[in-house]
């Protein structure tokens, strides 16, 4: 074993190849060049045409707010300024840990020291009847996003499925293309695993005065089909018939683990990584939305850029450590805006603190345990979002300002340091 | 349009500059300080300089009233001549009385005494004078045979030594506070002595301070008198050739205080300081003592007096630049009406009804062609008697004039109950609401500062004009008109053909000269009181009259800086007499259960029942809420919190008010302030405490001695909610409140100890949901905010009780937020934290005049001003009417203080 961490090191430098071309690896390459220590030859594998682009920016690019180049994180010619070798449009199929090769869609092998899996993840799709049916899509990439754009030529009828973040994303995108948006909801309320009741009113009542339609704690149960080719509605567990000739699916992710699964690494819902995100076989990492780290997979972007951090040390020669870190979501859609970390629902002993203005769409609720953050749900005015997330990361005693912490950063702020 | 004319406050009666706006009837642009006033030479307070704000025609009487209903003008005289008239015939002219004011001017008063003394022919007139310097009187009475200050305010500036004792001249005479600190910065020799229970503001100015225990002055004196006479240290020649009682003034004296220490155990100072206070009084010539309601407000106020007195006596300083025993008043013209004998115990024109030939004089001096006066042959009830009398049934008809004695008096349900009582009570009133008012059968609707025209008489004898510049509102009248009119329709009107207020004043100086021969003896009718050189004076001089101290007459043409030079006393030998006193004790006894002493007085922005002053809301900045000051210890005994709300009870009734725990406050006595009333506050009348015990002598309530139990009010929250509109806050949930009239809004403190469910609380009280609202409900804060159209209609906080005020701190910016037609979005966000944003909270207010906040001037502090000087450069406080430089002085002090203690780390 120690041999094998030897080789490790001394490989530092030598060829490095990372499958998938997403924004968790843009990220990664971004520390990469930025040191000395940088690993000498690195191939980037991807199965998108473009090079890596902002897959946040998905929800304007389909409102037409930007256009598809202003998503693109870096051009070919970065690439190649970097000395970084970029395969679009290439499918890794297969891993040969045995030979440290990987095979791509034309069978072609390619040698690697070190070999990072950062394929991502895909749209959970349902396993209803007519899910084979055309106009049917997920909501992760530009391609999709394309594919949602061409069926306004032939639909007026949209149905969102998923009330989470991504899916009103979608839908209000959508309804700003001037489609009929339906969202479907599980839950009894909108981004129930991150917003509180109250703020779920005042969003699903902003949602409302956009123009689209919810249909909360429902679930589809099946896709109907004029034609038997193309999606023509969405039929829901009550028995409701929703028109629609596009469905976007949000309601969930699955982990693309297939390689990993496919080489034996061992994976449970995703690739399974240790905390310096080395999966269990020493030369094989993986990053992002496809790996698992003690059970906890990911689908926001603030630990998977800890993890890039750590990552980029780690090839670098460094000795960082990798651990689970709470975060925030934000929710930006036309106007509508949303922060939210931590504990959602109060346990008893919790303390909670909530301010309402309903006339101006601006909500507040901070959960307090001994006097320490640790939830909080903001609605409207988000400003002070990030500094409460600080609080709660710090777990300070926020007894000294507990007067003033509704109302705001620079209040509590000085009450604390008259405090201090 | 600029206006000079005096300030209608307290008794050092200021100049005063009005600057008008013509085009406008309602209010004034700005009063700012006169420069060529003697009194203030252009200094002005904060009170003063707020004058302009308190004007305006909302909340004024404008009409008569008769039980509530408007009448004209014709109806409401008519109906007072006529029910005057009626008690008068079935029940005698005794029947009826009236109850005046220092607020009155010297003519309104002159005709007021005029009409009750000499035409309907009661001796029961009293005014509210009868509350702050009746003991002065009294004692200048005994001691110099006529009520006559020999001093003048050069003499404080002049002396080598001023004693203040009973008086928080910071606070109460804040210009001749000023002056006085001027003063000694320019002598460095001078010292000054504050002689008082409370370690006050003036304090600050203090060379040495006697903490004497309440009821100590006349043993502290005493031990004065003993000890000038044990080290030698009388001026014998003057006691022997210009006073008499000498003699038996130090026998009492040695047998009270035989020696230092007997003095100094007896009021409760230590012997070392008591010596030095004794020594620097003794070896000076040049000594002014200064004193007010402290010394007065007591069943032994008179002989305290004396006690001073007789010191000043023994030692020949008197009648000497920057010497003698000098009372300050408490109102504008609580010497006008000694002059013009508006009390009980007076006739007229410093005319007792006992002076040789004085109802004979008077009554000669207001006969008319037609009319003869009835004079009542010897003296009335004087205030407390007067209620006594209503409830004997005595008095049916009571008239009162700018006055509220059902905050005022003392034992104030008693009064409630007697005026209830009273057949006929007629209020000649300038505000639309008082406590008094809600008693009264027929209102009559008075002019007020601004309005009136006429003279005041201010502490150092100095006549001044107040002038009317603005209309009165609606159908408001002066009092001298009032009076005449009501003269008319009784059948006097010969006696009372005025066609201007020049001729009452012409009349008033007439008589205070007539038959008045310097060359006499007061028994054979010489008066001090003499101003006949202002006789004569047509409208346009009386209207150009500069301000002048009285006697002015033909062998004092330019009037009189200083009374008793000549050493001639107005008693019939032309001694000044000593007088033996001992102390007593208080009246008002401890009980088992009410063992505090309570003290009672004024506060600096404040000015009596706050029916002016609260018009103003910077002056409500300094202090918001009645409050009762606590020493430590007593606050640990009670179970009382700083901040918290307490009850001070005892068999006559109660006051609730926030404890402001202090070391100010000796041990055993606690301090209220006797503005509050229930225009602004429940059960904060400190009057309602004070038995109506008196000084046998000059008639003075005891109103510094009241015995109380303190307790805590058992209240679980407490609320702030302003009002964008003046209706009423919804008290019914309330176990207390208080009102603060803002510039924008009125805010109403409210504590309960039932927790209401504030969201529905607000639906239904306020009959709107809050727009928006905030809530810690574990800790018990709720805050809420009703807009209607972007507008502020109102706000409200609630807290658990103690922690609401220091939580909001300074609420001047959403008292602005009421003002705007649409709150911006980041305004409304800010409504519920109740500040613009972070950093610019002030503090509780210290400096009224710049609006200067307790933290702002910690910052600078903390920020390098090491000194009141520096902090006045960098944020103008202290610089204007200087009233709050013993703050700032405290803050620079415990500022630095804190930064040299040495670091500790505390566990948390």
């Amino acid at each position: 074993m120690t041999r094998d961490h030897d080789t490790a090191q001394a490989l530092a430098t030598r060829q490095v190849l990372i499958i998938g071309n997403g924004m968790a690896t843009q990220r990664l390459l971004e520390q990469l060049v930025s040191r000395p220590e940088r690993p000498a030859e690195i191939h980037v594998f991807g199965d998108e045409h473009t090079p890596a682009y902002n897959r946040i920016l998905l929800s304007p690019l389909l409102a037409g707010e930007i256009d598809e180049h202003e998503m693109t994180l870096r051009t070919r010619e970065w690439f190649e300024a970097h000395n970084i070798t970029l395969h679009c449009g290439r499918r890794i199929t297969a891993i040969d840990r045995s030979a440290h090769q990987i095979i791509d869609d034309q069978r072609i092998r390619h040698d690697y020291d070190r070999l990072i899996i950062a394929t991502g993840s895909r749209a959970r799709l349902f396993d209803l009847p007519g899910a084979e049916l055309s106009g049917i899509h997920g909501f992760r990439t530009t391609e999709d996003v394309t594919s949602l754009m061409a069926a306004e030529h032939h639909t007026r009828h949209a149905v969102v499925i998923g009330g989470g973040l991504l899916g009103l994303e979608a839908a209000v995108g959508l309804r700003k293309r001037g489609l009929d948006v339906t969202v479907v909801h599980r839950g009894t309320h909108l981004m129930n695993r991150q917003l509180d009741e109250q703020a779920a009113a005042l969003l699903l009542e902003a949602l409302q005065n956009r123009g689209l339609t919810l249909r909360l704690g429902r679930q589809p149960v099946a896709y109907d089909s004029d034609d038997g080719g193309r999606v023509s509605g969405v039929v829901l567990d009550d028995g409701e018939r929703l028109r629609a000739g596009l469905v976007v699916v949000a309601a969930g992710i699955v982990p693309n683990a297939e390689l990993g699964i496919e080489a034996d690494l061992a994976c449970d819902q995703a690739i399974r990584v240790d905390d310096t995100l080395t999966t269990s076989d020493a030369h094989i990492m993986a990053l992002g939305e496809c790996c698992e780290f003690k059970r906890t997979t990911f689908g926001l972007v603030d630990p998977i850029w800890a993890q890039v951090e750590v990552l980029a040390d780690r090839l670098c020669g460094g000795d960082r450590r990798y651990a689970l870190t709470p975060c925030a979501t934000r929710l930006k859609v036309s106007g509508v805006d949303l922060y939210a970390f931590g504990i959602l629902t109060p346990e008893p002993g919790d303390e909670v603190l909530r301010y309402l203005d309903a006339d101006h769409g601006d909500y507040r609720r901070l959960i307090l345990r001994n006097n320490r953050l640790v939830g909080a749900v903001l609605y409207g005015d988000t400003r002070d979002g990030a500094w409460y997330f600080h609080r709660s990361l710090e777990q300070g005693d926020l007894t000294p300002c507990r007067d003033t912490l509704l109302f705001g950063a620079p209040d509590a702020t000085q009450q604390l340091e008259e405090a201090a | 349009m600029q206006t000079n004319t005096t300030c209608p406050y307290c008794g050092v009666g200021c100049g005063v500059v009005a600057e008008h706006d013509t085009t406008r009837c309602d209010t004034l642009v700005s009063v700012t300080g006169d420069p060529s006033h003697p009194a203030n030479q252009g200094r002005l307070c904060v009170k003063g300089s707020a004058l302009a704000q308190t004007l305006g025609h909302d909340g004024r009487l404008t009409h008569p009233r008769i039980n509530g209903l408007e009448v004209s003008w014709e109806r409401a005289l008519d109906e007072v001549g006529a029910r005057l008239g009626r008690i008068r015939q079935q029940h005698g002219s005794g029947a009826i009385a009236g109850y005046l004011s220092g607020q009155l001017l010297t003519e309104d008063y002159y005709l007021a005494n005029k009409f009750f003394k000499g035409f309907v022919g009661t001796p029961h007139v009293d005014t509210n004078s009868r509350l702050c310097m009746a003991s002065a009187v009294a004692g200048y009475k005994r001691a110099l045979g006529a009520d006559a200050v020999p001093c003048c305010y050069e003499d404080l500036e002049e002396a080598e030594l001023v004693v203040l004792t009973g008086s928080n001249l910071a606070w109460n005479h804040p210009v001749l506070y000023q002056r006085l600190r001027t003063a000694k910065r320019r002598n460095p020799l001078m010292r000054i002595v504050v002689i008082d229970p409370r370690v006050i503001d003036t304090c600050e100015i203090a060379d040495l301070y006697l903490p004497i225990a309440p009821g100590g002055d006349i043993a502290l004196f005493n031990g004065l008198l003993t000890y000038m006479a044990g080290k030698g240290r009388l001026d014998r020649d003057f006691i022997e050739r210009h006073t008499e009682g000498f003699d038996e003034a130090l026998a009492a004296a040695q047998l009270e205080a035989p020696d230092i220490e007997t003095a100094a155990d007896l009021c409760g100072v230590d012997v070392e300081r008591l010596e030095t206070f004794y020594y620097w009084f003794a070896s000076q010539l040049h000594v002014v003592t200064l004193y007010s309601q402290g010394i007065n407000q007591s069943s032994s106020g008179t002989d305290r007096v004396n006690a001073i007195i007789n010191c000043h006596l023994a030692g020949g300083s008197i009648g000497l630049p920057g010497a003698g025993p000098f009372s300050i008043t408490g109102q504008p013209n609580a010497m006008g009406g000694r002059e013009v004998g508006g009390l009980a115990n007076q006739l007229a024109a410093h005319m007792d009804y006992h002076t040789p030939g004085a109802l004979d004089r008077v009554t000669r001096f207001w006969t008319t062609p037609g009319l003869v006066p009835t004079l009542p042959e010897g003296p009335g009830h004087k205030a407390l008697a007067l209620v006594e009398a209503i409830e004997r049934g005595e008095i049916q008809a009571l008239w009162i004039m700018a006055t509220n004695p059902l905050v005022s008096l003392p034992d104030a349900n008693r009064v409630r109950a007697a005026l209830k009582k009273c057949p006929l009570v007629i209020v000649s009133e300038c505000m639309a609401r008082n406590d008094t008012l809600e008693h009264a059968d027929i209102l009559l609707p008075a002019s007020g500062w601004a309005e009136k025209d006429g003279t005041v008489t201010n502490s150092e004898r100095r006549i001044s004009r107040q002038r009317g510049i603005l209309p009165p509102p609606g159908e408001a009248r002066h009092d001298w008109w009032i009076i005449c009119e009501v003269a008319r329709r009784m059948g006097f009107g010969e006696a009372f053909a005025y066609s201007s207020v020049h001729e009452v004043f012409d009349e008033h100086a007439r008589l205070s000269g007539f038959e008045n021969d310097p060359q006499a003896t007061p028994e054979t009718g010489y008066r001090l009181f003499d101003i006949s050189g202002l006789a004569g004076l047509d409208r346009t001089q009386y209207d150009a009259l500069a301000p002048i101290q009285w006697p002015v007459n033909a062998s004092a043409p330019q009037g009189t800086a200083r009374l008793f030079e000549d050493a001639r006393f107005m008693t019939p030998s032309g001694r000044a007499r000593l007088i033996a006193v001992a102390s007593r004790p208080a009246m008002q006894r401890p009980g088992s259960d009410t063992r505090l002493l309570l003290n009672t007085g004024r506060i600096r922005d404040q000015w009596h029942t706050m029916t002016r002053t609260a018009r103003a809301s910077r002056l409500m900045h300094h202090r918001s809420e009645p409050f009762i000051e606590v020493h430590p210890e007593d606050a640990r005994q009670a179970s009382v919190q700083n901040g918290q709300l307490a009850r001070l009870h005892n068999p006559l009734g109660e006051y609730l008010g926030r404890v402001r725990v202090t070391t100010a406050q000796p041990q055993g006595s606690l301090f209220v302030p006797i503005h509050w009333n229930d225009q602004f506050a429940r059960q904060a009348r400190a009057s309602a405490l004070i038995a109506a015990f008196c000084d046998p002598v000059s008639g003075q309530p005891e109103s510094k001695q009241g015995r109380v139990a303190l307790s805590p009010v058992p209240a679980q929250w407490e609320a702030c909610l302003l009002l964008g509109s003046d209706v009423t806050a919804p008290l019914e949930a309330c176990d207390w409140w208080a009102r603060i009239p803002l510039a924008h809004c009125q805010r109403w403190q409210m504590a309960g100890e039932k927790v209401p469910d504030w969201r529905v609380w607000c639906e239904r009280m306020l009959g709107q949901a809050p727009t928006l609202w905030s809530e810690d409900e574990t800790r018990g804060h709720f805050r809420a905010a009703c807009l209607h159209g972007g507008r502020l209609l109102w706000w409200l906080a609630v807290a658990p009780v103690g922690t609401l005020n220091p939580m909001l701190g300074d609420i001047g910016w959403l008292d602005d937020c009421f003002v705007l037609e649409t709150l911006e979005p980041t305004q409304r966000r800010r409504l519920l934290a109740g500040r613009a944003a972070s950093g610019e909270d002030g503090g509780a207010t210290v400096c009224s005049c710049h609006q200067v906040g307790e933290k702002t001037i910690a910052r600078a502090i903390a920020g390098g001003c090491k000194s009141v000087e520096a902090l006045g450069e960098r944020l103008a406080c202290g610089t204007q009417c200087g009233s709050c430089i013993p703050e700032l002085k405290k803050l620079l002090t415990a500022q630095t203080e804190r930064r040299e203690e040495p670091v500790e780390s505390t566990p948390a």
